[in-house]
């Protein structure tokens, strides 16, 4: 049996919003990459990033990530290593060659439709 | 109903000499046959006739059975019951209540309770469940001594904890003096209800025909005074199966009660506290018990022209809670505008207020409690939640108490106040405007893609059955609440909430029990089910063949019981292990389940696994041509994780 209420909030704290933030002023920056999206793609698989972010990054109880709200594959690696609120990263699980992977597979995903291009979701919106 | 001609016999006589009556009533098909049938050519196959058996037996023997029982004690109890007016029973079945299963079919012309084939106990009380939340009335639900209320348990946990009524009858052998040897031991228990009492209302184990009468009627109502909750009867077996004894028996009449309603200065404090209230926020969650709480919680949000939601402010001010309470397009639905941050926060009829207290208390705001949780509490399990520091508690139902505070509030109104509200109304209008914009933009995003998002899974399904008189018979809490996010939902059958314990295996067999309520009115049913909780006891799937209970289910497959997925990926990660575990123990494959195929096993119509949005409308087109048509159907449909 599942402690549900548990985990709900478990799962809202775990992948909630943390990800829209602004990286600490001043920080010192990883060595930049580019990274590669195909490996990465394979790591957010592998590292259950899918699991609060949906696959292909679209969102679920985690924000949506496609395409990367970081500029920079630096960026997202002083993110994952100290988020606020969702599951930290350390260079011994996730390397900064491998967060910078995830962030060009991350940059690859397409930019989503807006709702009024999608004629079901446009016809609900218009809906009272 | 053909009854003997004979006396009956006593049963302890009879279970004396069971072994050697067996061995005569297995060689004897009637006496009377035998004495009209044609000379045998071998002997050895020819019952005897009485007068050759004489010599034998001493005298002559009883042209009829003396095995015969007339009037038997369970066809009382099921006069007791149809005066209840319960329509359905739902059971796997049990010899310890064998002799009220025969009444019900015989006796009773299986109508008023109807008898529902059940594959499991759980979903026997699950499909209760869900009818209850559809209908507002109880059915009863047979179960096993020991072993099957054990299989019911968990079920009765999760009615309890979601308040409602479950009207539950469990077999016992109470006299061990005439008790058959073996199984039946394990079967009976001193104490039989001991085991659930906890998480129950109240249970009764009566001695005789007459006590059961009343306790049947005193549990029915209990079972419906708010708050409800399930009730138990343990019945002997000797009860059911001995004949009603000579005398009057008498069903008592059934008087419901009226749900408690609030304190007169109590609530005409709450209603000063809302009406001078800037920000007041109004927090609902199992409140509407009928149609008519729908209706007092408009009149009285559009009194004050306050938001509604189910959860806090503070934590993401959830619009869906586990009833129907509020309509998902009115202005006034949701948590208020960003910044919205509420001096006076009304809980109605929610489970935990502790939260939205201590967050209220912090802004040097005030929060007040409606609720009948105050009215019933017990200690073991720990469904009271934490310690709530409202500012005014008022112990009382919700919806019974909505009347007068309504008249208070109007009553308190001055024009400026009033003036006040409106301005507040349609910022509120506003920001509701923008909200479900938002919702729709997040919905967009993923919409072509593979597995299937459940933003395009509930807009595919809301096109096809807008124009329905549609009941949603599925909790929403796993799927992001997207139906609730999109469609209009304004009847109290159109959502129900979930579990109430939390506990999985709950989800088929509940959306089943609601749509076997939603039959009679001709509602379109619809189930988003979760992979994970129809694991549990799938046989549901053949009941609702059996029975005919029109349900469209959509199979939300995540392949895997998704919450675990996000847990123990959180444990890893803090214990600075990596993640990439985290599907060993939460996830199912390897091989992936065909929900298509096990549906197809049950004899339900069937289509998937379908992993591509495009194809998803075509299938549930195709479910619902059978759903309308009276049947059930299921669609398997691989989805993204939430």
């Amino acid at each position: 049996m599942s402690r549900l209420t548990l985990l709900v909030g478990i799962a809202a704290l775990i992948c909630a919003p943390g990800v829209t933030r602004a990286q600490p002023p001043g920080a010192t920056q990883p060595s930049a990459a580019t990274g590669n999206a195909e490996n990465g793609r394979q790591l957010f698989l592998a590292y259950s990033c899918w699991a609060c972010h949906g696959y292909g990054a679209i969102g679920g109880t985690g924000p949506r990530l496609a395409p990367s709200r970081f500029a920079t594959a630096a960026g997202l690696t002083m993110f994952v290593r100290n988020p606020p609120t969702m599951p930290p990263y350390s260079i011994q699980v996730l390397s900064d060659a491998q967060v910078a992977d995830i962030w060009a597979y991350l940059q690859s995903l397409p930019r989503p439709a807006g709702a009024k291009d999608i004629p079901l979701l446009n016809q609900i919106l218009m809906e009272k | 109903m053909a009854r003997s001609r004979s006396r009956s016999v006593d049963r302890r006589t009879f279970l004396k000499s069971a072994v050697s009556g067996a061995a005569v009533v297995a060689a004897a098909p009637s006496v009377a046959g035998a004495e009209q049938a044609p000379r045998p050519t071998r002997p050895s196959a020819v019952v005897p006739s009485a007068r050759a058996l004489a010599p034998d037996v001493g005298a002559p023997l009883v042209p009829v059975s003396p095995r015969f029982i007339e009037q038997p004690g369970s066809d009382f109890m099921l006069d007791v019951v149809k005066s209840l007016k319960l329509e359905f029973v739902t059971a796997n079945p049990g010899s310890s209540f064998e002799g009220l299963h025969e009444s019900i079919v015989n006796y009773g012309g299986n109508t008023m309770p109807e008898l529902l084939t059940c594959l499991h106990e759980e979903s026997a009380v699950a499909m209760a469940h869900g009818f209850a939340k559809v209908d507002g009335k109880p059915i009863m639900v047979m179960l096993h001594g020991n072993v099957g209320l054990q299989h019911a348990s968990m079920a009765i946990f999760n009615a309890y904890a979601d308040r409602v009524p479950v009207f539950i009858i469990v077999g016992n052998h109470m006299d061990a003096a005439v008790r058959r040897g073996g199984v039946n031991w394990y079967h009976s228990a001193t104490d039989m209800a001991l085991m659930v009492r906890d998480f129950i209302k109240w249970d009764d184990e009566p001695a005789s025909l007459g006590h059961f009468a009343e306790s049947a009627v005193r549990a029915y109502k209990i079972a419906m005074t708010p708050p409800m909750a399930p009730v138990v009867m343990v019945v002997d077996v000797e009860l059911q199966e001995q004949p009603r004894p000579a005398g009057t028996l008498r069903v008592p009449r059934l008087t419901m009660t009226s749900p408690p309603m609030g304190d007169a200065g109590a609530v005409r404090e709450a209603a000063r506290m809302l009406v001078n209230a800037e920000m007041p926020f109004i927090m609902a969650q199992r409140c509407a018990r009928t149609p008519t709480g729908i209706a007092l919680l408009v009149e009285l949000a559009e009194a004050l022209q306050a938001p509604v939601g189910a959860g806090g402010v503070d934590r993401g001010g959830s619009s869906v809670s586990d009833r129907m309470n509020f309509p998902s397009r009115h202005p006034l639905c949701g948590a208020g505008w960003a910044g919205y941050e509420p001096d006076v926060t009304l809980g109605l009829e929610v489970q935990d207020m502790s939260d939205a207290a201590r967050s209220a208390s912090a802004r040097g705001g005030k929060s007040i409690s409606i609720s009948a949780e105050d009215l019933f509490l017990k200690s073991n399990y720990q469904d009271f939640q934490r310690m709530a520091e409202v500012d005014l508690a008022i112990a009382a139902d919700a919806e019974a108490t909505l009347p007068s505070l309504i008249e208070e509030v109007k009553r308190q109104l001055t024009p400026d106040r009033k003036r006040a509200a409106q301005a507040r109304g349609a910022k509120l209008a506003d920001a509701h405007r923008q909200a479900r914009a938002t919702d729709l933009e997040t919905a967009a995003t993923g919409w072509d893609a593979s597995p299937i998002s459940l933003a395009r899974l509930s807009a595919e399904l809301w096109a096809q059955i807008k124009n329905d008189d549609w009941s949603l018979v599925s909790w929403q809490n796993f799927i992001s609440r997207w139906p609730y996010r999109m469609w209009n939902f304004e009847k109290h059958y159109q959502y129900l909430g979930g579990q109430g314990g939390g506990g999985m295996g709950y989800g088929a067999p509940a959306a089943v029990g609601a749509a076997l309520a939603n039959k009679k009115h001709g509602r379109l049913s619809i189930n988003i089910q979760g992979d994970g909780d129809l694991n549990y006891a799938p046989g549901v799937l053949w009941t609702a063949v059996h029975h005919k209970i029109p349900l469209l289910t959509l199979v939300y497959n995540n392949r895997g019981y998704h919450a675990e997925v996000m847990l123990v990926q959180r444990v890893m990660s803090v214990r600075n292990r990596g993640a990439d575990h985290a599907h060993i123990g939460t996830t199912l494959r390897d091989p992936f389940i065909d929900y298509a195929k096990m549906a197809q096993t049950y004899g339900m119509y069937a289509e998937g696994p379908t992993a591509d949005p495009k194809d998803l409308a075509g299938a549930i087109a195709r479910g619902l041509e059978r759903v309308r048509r009276g049947e059930p159907a299921l669609i398997d449909v691989i989805t993204q994780p939430r």
